[in-house]
């Protein structure tokens, strides 16, 4: 009967045990490398497929990428993307405007999976807060970057079938010269 | 009945169908891309293999093409059987080895019939690593863009065109691989149903370039069940909109009325709904010559019944082209003694013959659909494809119909298309067209007989007598006459269903007492036939069933003082009658309301307009020529976009301005209102309540959605205007939601079908889902309620009455031609409509360009109209002269629009342009 009242008291052990061993793990965080950064004077580092303001890509010729093909707007799952398809004398398609409302954006990147052009692309940047909400309605001129963004090669008009200005037909990626359609020779 | 067996199941199916047909109807998926329900198979994508069995016993089967199979009884067929899906992944892999890669820049992109049956198919990686065959594009036109290097030489294109619609400039070139579909030179299509290859091709080759030139994606546009307003012929079509424009039109398939096709004109003339001058918000000019200003809606309202009052008498002058909801509002407004309908006499007096003859001549009207299947043709005095585009599609099916006939005979099923066709060859059924100028049908026609407009009446009449010598003889018809008469009345008896087509165009009584006549021959003299009476605008049939003053009687009672305000509603009365009368009669009236959705140059002349909706956003009733009332709606709510514009449906400002003249206040209108109050007050109208479901139909507790569920954009769309979204429109007249919530499905039966789509079917091939059997009827039923019906009775034939034959010595007589492109007001004002008319033409008779000193090419300026009293002077424009052999002499052919407001048989002052001044 005795015995058994001493051992009922021993759980005390381990659990000692375990607030002691806690007090020093945290006493031993004092010691550690800080991982709270001073935001905003100091810097966050963003991984660079971090999901944050979407913008708009160039080409590596310079020429915007996006051929207003809607895809993204269709994706987006808050439907915070607008745009109207225009053409340029070239022959090339572009967006006449391209809207998207970040008060609605949720960075789920849906936009930039379904773009077939690589055109819209998300960035790692989050600082977009604003006072007024109607300033986080951006625009084309918001929006469209000087540059290729994370994809530094794709050039959709060298790949697709479509004749633009410079661009002839049959001069596209894996492309035979046009048919001559009045001749029958094998 | 045939019982079919597919993948172990049994079904009834219809036996005359090939299999791909059969199984399509029971709503089994077999992808195919050659096949089309109007134009049958021809075997050429091997797309749509399945494996089929001898018998119950037979386990090994054979790949069969299920669109040339015929699904006889007791079949045995496998769909989902690995080698036959192998099969067919291989042939859409093959169609893809050479495809563009530009999908994101295609605008078939989303309804595209390839796509779909890629994905049905399992193909998605390229294998094929070869070179990609290219091709050049052609221009062809404002309607019609073309991307060859997207093609996948199913021959739809040439089939419908050359085919089907009987189009001579567009063909198959080169051989092996290298097939090109184009025209032998860049130009624009000629065919006035060009626009159907947009639906008819499975892939861009052929894609609509009015809409390519505000593009927006299928699932992006908002729709609504619309009915066409640029021809008297009713095509169902579904307008979609983004952004506060419309964007393009898609047949909407209706089994009797338009079934697959619409015309160029129904499909590329709605740019009038977004032209930038339309009148957006109320304006008011308060002197003449003034700068109009504009004003709120209240305001406005206040001052036109403020001026309204003062007035001793108002006239109301109506539209055939506006709803009858919104005429009888301005019906009930000004009061039947004084409401016109805005008509011209000569055109209503003809209107009213043409309802009289549809109860009365002993012939029923035959639903467009039915028109396919009568197998003799008289067409007097009226040009169909010119005037109603889509009747003379299914006149030109009726005379081709000969082939199926012919098929039938020796055993060949009618949708094996290449056998039947090439069994017919040039064997048509009998089509006599009787009028002066050049048609579309001439083609496929035993003759044509080019006559003046009283010459086709005596024609129509020497007709009926030869066919009942009971009909009243024609005095004094020379022999050749009589000869043709005999010949057609011949032709005419020999049939099983002969069908008469006839119509107002050249607004001639005579004509149509006529084509009265030849009706009521047949009708006591063969089983069965039809007549078929063409009306000019979208609800001339409907206003001359409401009944109403001539135009000519409204601008008489404002000219002479017996009347001093006037209220127009949607009418360029400057397209009907001679500029100076309507100038007079106008300016005698001291206010002028006019509602309407176009700047004319009646609206110009306005001291208020209202902003009238047009199609797009106003919802209304219209009755077609074969007299089906057919409700329109509203396709978007033009201030959700442009919260600025104070556009309403013409019912709905004439409601509260009859409210505010009574000096009470506004009360409640909607649209089921402003339709039963129409039909309680015209016995005529009364079924036009049942055209469509009220605004409380629901589906399984649901409105009808606008728009697809993929929808995209909404809360960006309006975002530049407020961040802060309103809630959407509210629809309180009708049971559509302007929203992607509610049903958009298939497979509850339903009549009012914004737009086709099922799962999988994203193209216009998705009307399959929507139909009893593919090709057949809406599974809800067709819409639209008939509202003429024959009248049994048995009645005597009119005598024959000419209109006054004489011609005019001084002059030559106008002989106003329809045209299907700028022989309409409204569709005359879209752009690419304007592109494609052609330059204007005066058709003469040789003596009479001789006696002009001009010869065919040669140009002419119209130097002097003169009608009745009424004399017009103008000092252009220059027209270039057609010598026609047969053209009858004394009169000269202008085409519709060309001068607004020159009347029929008006006496025309020809010379030679001076140069410079005139």
């Amino acid at each position: 009967m005795r015995k058994n009242k001493v051992l009922s008291v021993l759980w005390l052990i381990p659990a000692s045990w375990s607030l002691l061993r806690t007090m020093w793990m945290v006493f031993m965080h004092g010691f550690r490398k800080r991982e709270t950064v001073n935001y905003p004077e100091e810097e966050v580092y963003l991984p660079p497929r971090y999901r944050g303001r979407i913008i708009l890509t160039r080409d590596p010729d310079g020429e915007e990428r996006c051929v207003a093909c809607n895809l993204c707007a269709v994706a987006c799952p808050v439907d915070c993307i607008s745009l109207q398809k225009g053409e340029k004398d070239d022959g090339r398609w572009y967006p006449e405007f391209f809207r998207i409302n970040f008060s609605r954006c949720i960075f789920c990147g849906m936009c930039e999976e379904a773009c077939p052009t690589s055109a819209i692309q998300l960035t790692p940047d989050f600082e977009m807060g604003e006072y007024q909400r109607q300033q986080l309605v951006y625009e084309k001129e918001d929006l469209l970057i000087n540059g290729p963004g994370k994809d530094h090669d794709y050039h959709f008009y060298k790949v697709a079938g479509m004749a633009i200005a410079g661009k002839d037909k049959g001069e596209a990626q894996n492309e035979e010269v046009p048919e001559d359609v009045r001749t029958l020779l094998p | 009945m045939a019982t079919i067996h597919v993948d172990g199941k049994t079904y009834e199916v219809n036996g005359a169908h090939n299999l791909l047909q059969a199984c399509l109807s029971l709503g089994l998926d077999i992808p195919y891309f050659c096949w089309h329900p109007a134009m049958g198979s021809v075997g050429a994508c091997r797309q749509c293999a399945v494996r089929q069995y001898k018998d119950k016993d037979d386990n090994k089967g054979v790949l069969v093409m299920s669109c040339m199979t015929p699904a006889a009884d007791q079949t045995r067929i496998d769909i989902d059987d690995e080698e036959a899906r192998a099969f067919r992944a291989s042939v859409v892999e093959w169609l893809m080895i050479n495809h563009p890669h530009d999908c994101p820049v295609c605008e078939e992109g989303g309804h595209c019939h390839l796509q779909d049956m890629t994905v049905m198919t399992g193909h998605d990686r390229r294998r094929y690593r070869f070179n990609k065959r290219t091709r050049r594009n052609q221009y062809l036109g404002p309607f019609i863009a073309h991307e060859m290097n997207r093609c996948i030489t199913c021959y739809r294109c040439v089939r419908f065109y050359n085919d089907y619609a009987g189009g001579t400039d567009l063909g198959a070139f080169g051989a092996r691989d290298n097939i090109y579909f184009g025209r032998y030179a860049e130009g624009a299509l000629e065919s006035p149903f060009s626009g159907n290859l947009t639906e008819v091709c499975p892939t861009g080759v052929f894609t609509d370039q009015s809409h390519s030139d505000h593009y927006t994606r299928k699932w992006d546009l908002q729709y609504a069940p619309g009915i066409c307003h640029q021809c008297a012929v009713g095509c169902n079509i579904s307008p979609g909109e983004r952004y506060g424009e419309i964007r393009r039109i898609e047949n909407r398939y209706h089994g009797e009325v338009n079934s697959h096709f619409l015309c160029d004109r129904g499909r590329f003339g709605y740019g009038y709904v977004n032209r930038a001058d339309r009148p957006r918000v109320p304006e008011w000019t308060e002197r003449p010559g003034q700068e109009a200003v504009t004003l709120g809606v209240d305001p406005a309202l206040e001052r036109i019944t403020g001026a309204l009052r003062q007035a001793r008498r108002i006239i109301g002058i109506g539209s055939p082209r506006a709803s009858l909801e919104s005429n009888h509002q301005l019906l009930a407004m000004v009061g039947p003694e004084n409401f016109s309908t805005g008509i011209e006499s000569r055109e209503q007096a003809c209107l009213a013959m043409m309802n009289r003859l549809q109860e009365t001549s002993g012939l029923p009207t035959p639903t467009p659909r039915e028109i396919e299947r009568h197998d003799a043709i008289l067409v007097l005095g009226e040009d169909p494809v010119q005037s109603a585009a889509r009747l003379g599609l299914n006149l030109r099916q009726a005379v081709l119909s000969r082939r199926e006939e012919l098929a039938e005979q020796i055993g060949v099923p009618a949708w094996n298309a290449e056998a039947v066709k090439t069994l017919g060859q040039d064997r048509y059924h009998p089509l006599h067209i009787v009028w002066p100028a050049p048609t579309e049908l001439d083609s496929v026609a035993v003759a044509r007989h080019a006559l003046a407009p009283d010459d086709i009446a005596r024609l129509g009449f020497a007709v009926a007598h030869a066919i009942d010598p009971a009909a009243p003889p024609v005095d004094g018809l020379d022999p050749a006459s009589q000869e043709r008469a005999g010949e057609i009345a011949v032709s005419l008896l020999k049939a099983a269903r002969p069908l008469v087509v006839s119509g107002g165009s050249l607004a001639s009584e005579a004509i149509l007492e006529a084509a009265g006549a030849v009706a009521r021959a047949l009708s006591r003299r063969a089983a069965q036939g039809g007549l078929v009476l063409i009306r000019r605008e979208a609800n001339s049939t409907g206003l001359s069933l409401m009944g109403g003053q001539t135009l000519d009687w409204a601008l008489d009672e404002l000219s002479e003082g017996r009347a001093d305000a006037v209220v127009v509603l949607e009418n360029d009365l400057y397209q009907r009658l001679p500029a100076d009368r309507v100038e007079q009669a106008l300016a005698r009236a001291n206010t002028r309301v006019v509602l309407d959705h176009q700047r004319t140059r009646t609206a110009e002349g306005a001291d208020f307009i209202l902003p009238a909706a047009s199609f797009a956003e106003g919802s209304g009733t219209l009755v077609n020529l074969e007299g089906r009332a057919q409700r329109f709606f509203r396709v978007f709510e033009p201030a959700y976009l442009r919260p600025e514009t104070r556009i309403h449906e013409s019912w709905r400002w004439l409601h509260t301005l009859a409210a505010g003249l009574r000096g009470e206040a506004p009360g409640d209108i909607s649209l089921d209102l402003a339709t039963r109050a129409c039909a309680g007050a015209h016995p005529g109208l009364a079924g036009i309540v049942d055209a469509a479901p009220g605004p409380d139909y629901r589906i399984e507790g649901l409105r009808l959605a606008r728009e697809p569920q993929r929808y995209s954009g909404r809360t960006a769309m309006r975002a530049n205007l407020d961040v802060n979204e309103p809630r959407p429109p509210q629809d309180t007249d009708t049971p559509f939601a302007y929203s992607m919530e509610g049903y958009s499905g298939f497979d509850r039966p339903r009549q009012q079908i914004p737009f086709a789509w099922a799962p999988g079917w994203n193209s216009p091939q998705a009307w399959n889902k929507f139909t009893d059997e593919v090709g057949g009827h809406l599974r809800g039923g067709d819409p639209g309620i008939r509202l003429i019906r024959p009248q049994p009775g048995h009645r005597e034939y009119p005598d024959p009455v000419f209109d006054d034959g004489a011609t005019d010595s001084s002059g030559l007589r106008a002989l106003v031609l329809p045209r299907v492109f700028g022989g309409e007001e409204t569709s005359a004002r879209a752009e690419p409509v304007r592109q494609r008319m052609t330059a204007p033409v005066v058709i003469l008779a040789r003596p009479d360009a001789e006696a002009l000193g001009v010869r065919d090419g040669d140009s002419l300026t119209l130097l002097g109209v003169r009608e009745g009293d009424s004399l017009m002077l103008f000092g252009g424009p220059d027209i270039t002269v057609s010598e026609q052999e047969d053209w009858p002499p004394g009169w000269a052919g202008l085409p519709a629009g060309l001068l607004p407001g020159l009347g029929q048989g008006a006496t025309l002052t020809l010379g030679k342009p001076t140069g410079g001044e005139s």
